[in-house]
Formats: structure tokens, C-alpha cells, sequence
């Protein structure tokens, strides 16, 4: 593959700064974009574009570990927040 | 074409050698950044000792019970000398104090990074997630990094440092370093990009790095994490970004 391909394929981007979570700990900055993916597809529904920002963006802050965690939480219906909109 | 030669052919310590004193070389702002005020202070420092020993010295040279048996009687009190020798480390403390800050705010500065790269610290390796290129069917790359046993080394390769998978990251990218802990608290530290950060678990701690040229650099756990915490090392490989997205593109 070319490098011009690549570079189409591999947009080097990332979730960025974000006033609300200025500090070293961002445990928060990757909850609030998880809550927020779930409130906004709650609201608008699973193809609304904008929606996949918070996505793009809990993905690339939260462990795997994580987000494996919290969607077994949502579908046995334990998960410790509100995601109503 | 200089390059052919070597007197122009730079080689850089990025590993650390036996009995090293000194730091390895830096190979991010943020090392040069801590090298530079170590030294600066270094020299303050040298220029006190010498101040303080000379002072000491004569002390011990000239007054002695010998040269001078009722010296005692004019050491009960001083209060110029112990006004000067209270006030002037004070300041000195003080004036080292703001290149120290500064230092530490820009550290924890993380400006607007291109890829995120979270860093998870187990009981007893590290493991690596890229997750910024996850689409709806895309994958997260994510693989663990073993120490390579002292059985299984190659020539070339570094023993308690050296491990199988590396942490790969493009040259000349800000680059934010997402760590955690899966069980105890671990520590990534890594000398010459300038970052040592706690891996806590249940808390996402945020680093920025910065390769500033192509290498390996090697880094070791630094929170005493269980039996084998000395046996858990950092690899970090920078490539060029060409490099990167072929990598990316491979796993
Ligand atoms: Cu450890």
C-alpha cells in the first residue's frame, strides 16, 4: 500500500483539549464522552452523525477494559448513571 | 553526505550503561527541559559548596584551640552573620523555585495532540491501546509488552530492558499519554522523552510526549508494584510517520 493511502486510511487525529477536564486526571474526560455517546444516541438515534464524536472520543480515553465493563452494565441494566437525554 | 563521516555522525546513549552517573541523551523537550535545570542548579549548587567549605575550612584552620584558646568567648552571638546566613539561602531557595515551576507547568501542559495512546500497567507487563482510528467495524490496536528473558536475548538486545512488542510512536507528534493501572499502582517512566507518571488503578492519568528524533528508548516500572516489578521495562520505538501508519496499518 502507498503512503498516500495510508494516510487517507489512518486520519491522525484525537479526541482534543477540553476545558472541562484541564487536569492530569482524566478519569472524567472519558466517562463524560462514554455517557454522553449513549444520552446522544438516546435523543437522536444510532445514525446521527454528531453522536460520533463522544464515540470517537470515549474510544480513544477510555481502557478497553472499561468500556467492555460498561456495556455489560448497560445490557444487564446495572450501570451506575442515567443515560436518559 | 556528511553523515558518511563519522565526526559528524552523531551517536546518542539511548540506553543506560554500567555504573552511569550522568543522564541519558535526551531525546524530547521535556528531558532537555529537566536536564538544562538540573545543570543550572548544579553550578549554584557547586559555587555554595565551595562557599560553605572554604568558610568552614578557615574556621577550622584559624581558630583552633591552639592558634587562639578564648575564641569561644566571642562565638556565643552574632546577629549580623545569623541574619545573612538565614536570609541568603532563603532567597536562593526562592529564586530556584521559579524556573522549577515553570518547568513543571509546561510539563504538564498537553498541547493539542494528534494520536492518544493509552498505557495500562499490569501485574507484571505494560500494555498499549490505539484507539483513535476505531470505526464501526474498525478494531482497536491493543497488544501486550513481556520482558524478553535473558534466555531468549539476541546479540544487540538489552537484558531486563529489551521486550517483545514495543510501544511504536511517530517522530515529531504530540502525543497524549492516557496511563492506568489494572491491579497495583505501576509507574511509566521513560528518561529521555521526560515523563514518569503513576499508573493508578481506577484513575486515567494524562502525559504529553514528544520524539523529537527516531530511536528506542528504554524506561522501567517505577512504583515497587509486586515480585516482579524490576522485570517489567518500557520500550518505546519512534518511527518516522511513514513508518507509524505502515505499522498501524500491519497489526
Ligand atoms: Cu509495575
Amino acid at each position: 500500500m502507498s503512503d498516500g493511502d495510508l494516510s487517507s486510511k489512518y486520519v491522525l487525529q484525537t479526541a482534543g483539549f477540553d476545558a472541562r477536564f484541564p487536569n492530569t486526571n482524566q478519569t472524567r474526560h472519558c466517562w463524560q464522552n462514554y455517557t454522553d455517546y449513549f444520552k446522544c444516541v438516546a435523543a437522536k438515534g444510532e445514525d446521527f452523525a454528531p453522536c460520533k464524536q463522544f464515540k470517537r472520543a470515549y474510544h480513544s480515553l477510555c481502557p478497553n477494559e472499561w468500556v467492555s465493563k460498561w456495556d455489560e452494565q448497560r445490557d444487564n441494566g446495572t450501570f451506575p448513571a442515567s443515560l436518559e437525554p | 553526505m556528511l553523515q558518511n563521516f563519522s565526526i559528524f555522525n552523531t551517536i546518542y546513549n539511548d540506553a543506560p550503561q554500567p555504573w552511569q552517573l550522568g543522564f541519558q541523551d535526551s531525546a524530547a523537550p521535556a528531558f532537555t527541559g529537566i536536564v538544562d535545570l538540573h545543570n543550572i542548579i548544579f553550578f549554584y549548587l557547586i559555587v555554595i559548596c565551595v562557599g560553605v567549605f572554604w568558610v568552614l575550612g578557615s574556621i577550622m584552620y584559624y581558630f583552633n584551640t591552639k592558634n587562639s584558646p578564648i575564641v569561644h568567648k566571642y562565638l556565643n552571638h552574632g546577629t549580623l552573620i545569623e541574619l545573612i546566613w538565614t536570609i541568603t539561602p532563603a532567597l536562593i531557595l526562592t529564586v530556584i523555585a521559579f524556573p522549577s515551576f515553570r518547568l513543571l507547568y509546561l510539563l504538564d501542559e498537553v498541547t493539542s495532540p494528534t494520536i492518544t495512546i493509552k498505557v495500562i500497567g499490569h501485574q507484571w507487563y505494560w500494555s498499549y491501546e490505539y484507539s483513535d482510528y476505531v470505526t464501526d467495524s474498525g478494531q482497536s490496536v491493543e497488544f501486550d509488552s513481556y520482558m524478553i528473558p535473558e534466555s531468549d536475548l539476541e546479540l544487540g538486545q538489552f537484558r531486563l530492558l529489551d521486550v517483545d512488542n514495543k510501544m511504536i510512536i511517530p517522530v515529531d507528534c504530540h502525543i497524549r499519554l492516557i496511563i492506568t493501572g489494572a491491579d497495583v499502582i505501576h509507574s511509566f517512566a521513560v528518561p529521555s522523552l521526560g515523563v514518569k507518571i503513576d499508573a493508578t488503578p481506577g484513575r486515567l492519568n494524562q502525559s504529553s510526549i514528544l520524539a523529537e528524533r527516531t530511536g528506542t528508548f528504554y524506561g522501567q516500572c517505577s512504583e515497587i508494584c509486586g515480585v516482579w516489578h524490576g522485570f517489567m521495562p518500557i520500550a518505546v520505538e519512534a518511527v518516522s510517520v511513514q513508518d507509524y501508519l505502515a505499522w498501524i496499518d500491519s497489526v
